[in-house]
């Protein structure tokens, strides 16, 4: 197993790849983003930006699910732990995310009862054990999480379960890449692609944004070699003025995606205008569930009363998803916002990009030697 | 009278329940003279003209997981506080607070698990108590372990002497308890099965301080592993500390489920594993000295102290790039996507 990862993290290697991109950069000033939070994440983790020239800036983008899910539905989320009739099933990344006046963790110190799981699976077992509550997940996530949502729904109708339900919240990743483009406040030159969500949908939905917008994008895996591939990739294409796609994580990535995914996420899921944290609605970006299966949507069958949702007024995490701000512009980064006594998502989420700049060090003090 | 098979309540309350207890799980099980007369506190001759005393809770959960128990956790704890400060474990005193309603089997288990590592360890249980508490009032079991050892003449530990260049060493590999308590918690299936690596330091120690080598500090990475205790170590110091990621020795197995989970291995915790600060010119010698005990097969040299950036720990990545070591978040949560 360890042979496919050490191979992708040779520092000779990647030393090499950083010199060609600094060659071909050649002192110009490129914005590239990547669009996914494990990106983002790797590339603290493995300090890359201390190997890349400075004049390199790798954007986040609005890739990080529970960055981008708006104040209201976390806080409706909460609003229905307080019952004593809800389980809450969640992805952990949730548990610390601020709402209007409280978060999923404070109310499971209160008494809630909020289960986190690893795989929305794991529902129907609680669900099974409790028939006497309602078990609701939180189906938050990209192309990537969503069809397992989906498989689960389809498995919860299968077995007859009547006390599962759902928050259906997930987002899709082309169009927010679009609303970027077309709201030209930051300069984008390439796209560094999701690899997890491009598993699912393919090469081809990027195709359309690179034309329209006459933009690079490449598809990468998550090592630092990959990464480190794709950015080089990006520099030649925009030298050569080529838009297009090029996947350059074929390991994982067909062109095709993985059709029978999508057929069980379109089954359940149809598209529809969604809100996204800090960006706004979005055409077309997120899922709601067909109306055959809308009994299982927990805000249609039975509404919460939440007052306005509020965000912190210091918080600029809506900046940093568009990526026209990086944590460090934020006067609250590391002082009044830490993850100890996080004002935002960007804070909380292990895949948030003002995290991975506490965690990991995001400014001088790693720069090159 | 015989014992039931259930922890109740008379089992803490000083009824002749609780005196049987005593008499036919503990004394036996723990076995020696400063025990043997139950007073209220045991007498003994001080051991030494330095004395370190310490202490430690167990709440660990499950309280069996792959490679040890609590029982076994609660001695090499506390025998690890004393070791790592260069002091010599002697006397141990326990404590347990029980929920009522524990099976009987699972406590004997326990006490028979602590009295096999105290003397694996060389240390004597003199002292202890017994409380059980309520259904709901306390998961299972909880045990407190203090501790006294005799400190060696001429001991210098202290951060104030740590110079730069000095070198990081770590006794072997890192982050197996940390990760196989959690994957026992979660019940992750991950095979072959993970164990933790919970063992007595005080062999180790002894050999690291009678090598006469210059060490400056030595700490076990437990909670927050390795990233807690240096930068503990490093905070408002005038040095830092470097790391070397392809110098850290983490199990392949280990390795490949914390990549799975999205976990860092600085950030798990060991049981059976220290790192130390060393002058740079007695730290291979050490290294050698390690590598000869059972506990220290895998020692190494991790990092080395650094001028710049000060009062922090920083990583070179495998890659070849650069990161900051921050303390760890909360507990570990694994990614969601």
């Amino acid at each position: 197993m360890m042979k496919f990862i050490s191979e992708f993290r040779d520092p000779a290697r990647a030393r090499a790849l950083a010199g060609e991109i600094k060659k071909l950069a050649g002192g110009r000033w490129f914005n590239l983003m990547e669009i996914c939070g494990t990106h983002t994440v790797s590339i603290f983790r493995s300090g890359l930006k201390s190997l890349l020239p400075p004049t390199i800036r790798l954007l986040s983008g609005p890739g990080c699910p529970v960055c981008v899910t708006p104040q209201r539905t976390i806080d409706s989320i909460i609003a229905r732990a307080r019952k004593p009739s809800t389980i809450i099933a969640t992805f952990g990344d949730m548990l610390n995310v601020p709402g209007t006046t409280s978060s999923l963790r404070e109310e499971k110190a209160r008494g809630a009862d909020i289960r986190l799981i690893y795989s929305p699976l794991e529902c129907l077992t609680v669900a099974r054990a409790n028939p006497e509550k309602q078990v609701v997940f939180l189906a938050i996530g990209f192309e990537t999480t969503i069809p397992s949502a989906a498989a689960t729904l389809l498995s919860a109708g299968r077995s007859g379960l009547s006390n599962f339900f759902l928050v259906p919240a997930g987002r899709l990743i082309p169009p927010a890449m679009e609303f970027l483009l077309a709201g030209e406040e930051t300069r984008i030159d390439g796209f560094l692609c999701p690899g997890h969500v491009s598993v699912i949908i393919g090469t081809e939905p990027y195709r359309e944004i690179a034309e329209r917008f006459g933009i690079p994008c490449v598809i990468a895996g998550f090592e630092a070699l990959d990464i480190l591939a794709a950015i080089r990739e990006l520099l030649l294409m925009i030298d050569e003025g080529k838009a297009g796609v090029r996947n350059l994580y074929p390991r994982a990535v067909r062109e095709e995606g993985n059709p029978r995914a999508r057929k069980i996420m379109a089954e359940v899921f149809e598209v529809a205008d969604a809100e996204w944290r800090g960006l706004g609605t979005i055409p077309r970006s997120g899922f709601i569930l067909r109306p055959e299966f809308v009994g299982y949507d927990i805000d249609l069958v039975q509404p919460v009363e939440i007052p306005p949702a509020e965000e912190n007024p210091l918080c600029i995490c809506g900046q940093i998803l568009r990526g026209t701000a990086e944590p460090d512009d934020c006067p609250a980064f590391r002082t009044a916002c830490a993850p100890s006594h996080p004002l935002g998502p960007c804070m909380v989420s292990s895949e948030g990009t003002c995290a991975a700049w506490y965690q990991y060090g995001g400014d001088s003090v790693i720069s090159n030697r | 009278m015989e014992l039931k098979n259930k922890i109740t309540l008379e089992h803490g309350s000083g009824s002749r329940e609780a005196r049987e207890l005593i008499s036919n799980l503990l004394l036996p099980g723990f076995k020696n003279r400063y025990l043997a007369p139950l007073a209220d506190a045991a007498s003994f001759k001080s051991p030494g003209d330095r004395l370190a005393f310490t202490t430690d809770s167990f709440v660990v959960s499950p309280l069996f997981f792959p490679g040890g128990d609590i029982g076994k956790l609660a001695v090499c704890g506390t025998v690890n506080d004393l070791a790592v400060a260069g002091a010599r474990p002697i006397y141990l005193s326990c404590s347990f607070i029980i929920e009522e309603n524990l099976d009987l089997s699972v406590f004997k288990q326990i006490v028979h698990s602590i009295g096999q590592w105290a003397k694996k360890a060389g240390v004597l249980i003199v002292t202890g108590d017994t409380k059980v508490v309520e259904a709901g009032n306390a998961d299972k079991l909880y045990i407190n372990t203090a501790g006294i050892g005799t400190v060696p003449d001429g001991l210098a530990f202290s951060p104030e002497r740590v110079r730069t260049g000095d070198a990081v060493i770590i006794s072997g590999t890192i982050a197996e308890h940390g990760l196989a308590v959690l994957a026992a918690r979660e019940e992750l299936d991950i095979s072959p099965q993970l164990k933790s690596d919970c063992a007595p330091l005080n062999g180790l120690t002894e050999a690291m301080l009678k090598s006469g080598a210059d060490i400056k500090m030595m700490r076990d990475p437990t909670r927050g592993g390795l990233a807690a205790v240096l930068n503990e170590l490093a905070e408002g110091r005038n040095w830092g500390i470097e790391l070397l990621e392809s110098r850290l020795p983490v199990h392949a197995r280990v390795k490949a489920a914390l990549e799975i989970l999205g976990l860092d291995p600085l950030s798990l915790a060991s049981e059976g594993k220290l790192c130390a600060i060393v002058g740079e010119k007695d730290a291979e010698r050490l290294v050698g000295v390690m590598k000869r005990e059972p506990a220290g097969k895998r020692a190494r040299i991790i990092g080395r102290v650094v001028r710049e950036p000060r009062s922090m720990v920083i990583l070179e990545t495998e890659a070849g790039g650069r990161r900051i070591v921050d303390w760890p978040r909360g507990a570990p949560i694994p990614r969601i996507c």
